[in-house]
């Protein structure tokens, strides 16, 4: 039986050619103190291509996306076991570089989170903390990073303006800057879009899409649509299980586990 | 299946659901008819059925509207956009036998003073008697959302194009051995071809079935027995 001729739209589509795997999760458990927030999960993340978490809330999957950048570690009580595959390269590790797994690794919040500096020193800040670059070198990066996150032509000519004065969904697209400035292999969203009008919502997808030719990325999003439209793969967790992990054309069409089908079509609890 | 949190999705499925329902009632007795009339020919019953056939029409419009303002209002996804995309291609497919059926019947009008062997209406009763057992047990498959008895429809196709294809034949004979005959077999001919595209509706809406339940589509050649597009006249 084929599950997919050559006519299905799979949008966006799947590159051709084999996946590899840039972060692979294995057997990862999850306390925050006693409590287990994921029961061992066994997940990839390929390369250039978007993996969606869906799940309602409590699930785990803000907290699984958080353990890619060891975001926990910030916070007593909370500990990871398993592995977290980076490239290979156990990111678990006590003795991981916790900036350079960050520049590495880089994250987007729900809520924009702009620094309290101009637009310009938003870009430039991370940068300065691994690289040192000249005048020049740093002009053009903080270009590059505004063009590649789409906001470059609304910013131009107020780069000495403050971060905050931006509207919320060009405030967002300004942390994406931020983000993708300190040229990171994987970019993780967690629920990007929440608080942005539909038309924002729209641009970061777009640029979402655009990233993906060059970054492996993970969402976790509230929105099914959204992920319906932006990933290529899905992952759906229930309880701190993943309970179905497959193509988002699959997952949106003919999931196979009921609870993935009761939660994608509103019949949940 | 479980219910949806928002009741009024539901609501919005049943009535797709009912209005099929409805549809598949009114073909089956078109079909029903439809024959009767050819074999009691009776011309009052035939015009019953290219009457009723208007409200098989309006039913289609009112199921593809709904279709779609749901896909507009709910975005479904998974097993629920199966559905709707189901109920529009079902409600196509039982449109299309309620042309066929009423297209049958016309030709009962025409053929009505003409002289009808019996032997070989018979022929023809007895294929849509197969056929109305096909149509009832899909619509059947359908309202349970019964693949096994959908694809048990699929398969079961060919003892209706065995039997067209010996309709067929007669059909032939009877106009090589008297020109006179000509235009009540051409009639019955388009008849029997009427019944046997009838049954071949029934297959598709048993693929859709099997698409709607388990999210995959029917691969292969179904299995097919009706050779009549090959056949050729003996020579005299």
């Amino acid at each position: 039986m084929t599950t997919q001729s050559a006519t299905q739209p799979v949008p966006p589509a799947i590159p051709a050619g084999p996946l590899t795997e840039k972060v692979s999760v294995r057997n990862l458990k999850f306390y925050y103190g006693n409590s287990l927030a994921l029961k061992g999960i066994n997940l990839p993340l390929y390369d250039r291509i978007v993996t969606a978490f869906i799940g309602p809330s409590g699930c785990g999957k803000s907290t699984l996306l958080r353990v890619l950048n060891r975001m926990y570690d910030l916070y007593p009580g909370q500990r990871a076991e398993g592995e977290v595959l980076v490239d290979g390269q156990n990111v678990l590790n006590p003795g991981q570089d916790l900036n350079a797994l960050r520049a590495k690794v880089g994250m987007v919040f729900q809520k924009p989170t702009p620094f309290p500096m101009s637009i310009y020193d938003n870009i430039a800040f991370g940068v300065r903390l691994y690289e040192s670059l000249n005048k020049a070198e740093m002009d053009e990066r903080v270009e590059s990073s505004l063009r590649r996150a789409a906001i470059w032509d609304e910013v131009k000519d107020k780069l000495g303006a403050s971060g905050q004065s931006l509207s919320g969904g060009q405030q967002q697209r300004l942390c994406i800057a931020r983000t993708v400035a300190v040229k990171p292999e994987v970019i993780l969203f967690d629920e990007p879009c929440s608080a942005l009008d539909p038309i924002s919502t729209s641009k970061v997808e777009e640029l979402i899409d655009e990233l993906k030719e060059d970054y492996t990325i993970a969402i976790v999003t509230h929105n099914m649509q959204q992920a319906a439209r932006v990933s290529q793969f899905t992952a759906f967790m229930y309880l701190g299980e993943l309970v179905e992990f497959a193509e988002t054309t699959k997952i949106f069409t003919a999931p196979q586990d009921k609870r993935t089908q009761d939660y994608i079509t509103g019949r949940f609890g | 299946m479980a219910e949806h949190i928002v009741t009024s999705f539901d609501a919005d499925l049943e009535l797709l659901r009912s209005r099929i329902a409805e549809m598949g009632g009114i073909a089956e007795k078109q079909l029903d008819d439809s024959t009767r009339a050819l074999v009691r020919r009776d011309v009052a019953l035939a015009q019953q059925v290219i009457d009723a056939d208007s409200r098989l029409d309006s039913l289609q419009r009112e199921i593809e509207e709904l279709a779609v303002a749901t896909i507009a209002r709910r975005q479904p996804v998974a097993v629920d956009l199966r559905d709707i995309i189901s109920a529009i291609r079902v409600a196509g497919d039982v449109e299309r036998i309620g042309d066929l059926a009423k297209n049958t019947a016309k030709r009962v009008l025409a053929i009505s003073s003409e002289l009808q062997p019996a032997k070989i209406v018979g022929g023809v009763q007895h294929m849509s008697d197969l056929v109305q057992e096909q149509l009832k047990d899909v619509l059947d498959a359908y309202a349970q959302r019964d693949e096994k008895k959908a694809l048990e429809v699929w398969n079961r196709d060919d003892r209706i194009d065995a039997l067209y294809n010996s309709v067929f034949r007669e059909l032939l004979t009877y106009m090589m051995e008297d020109t006179r005959n000509i235009t009540f077999c051409t009639h019955l001919l388009f008849l029997a071809k009427n019944i046997e595209r009838i049954g071949d509706h029934t297959t598709n809406i048993a693929e859709t079935i099997y698409f709607l339940t388990t999210g995959e589509t029917l691969a292969g050649e179904r299995p097919k027995g009706d050779t009549t597009s090959f056949a050729t006249t003996p020579a005299v």
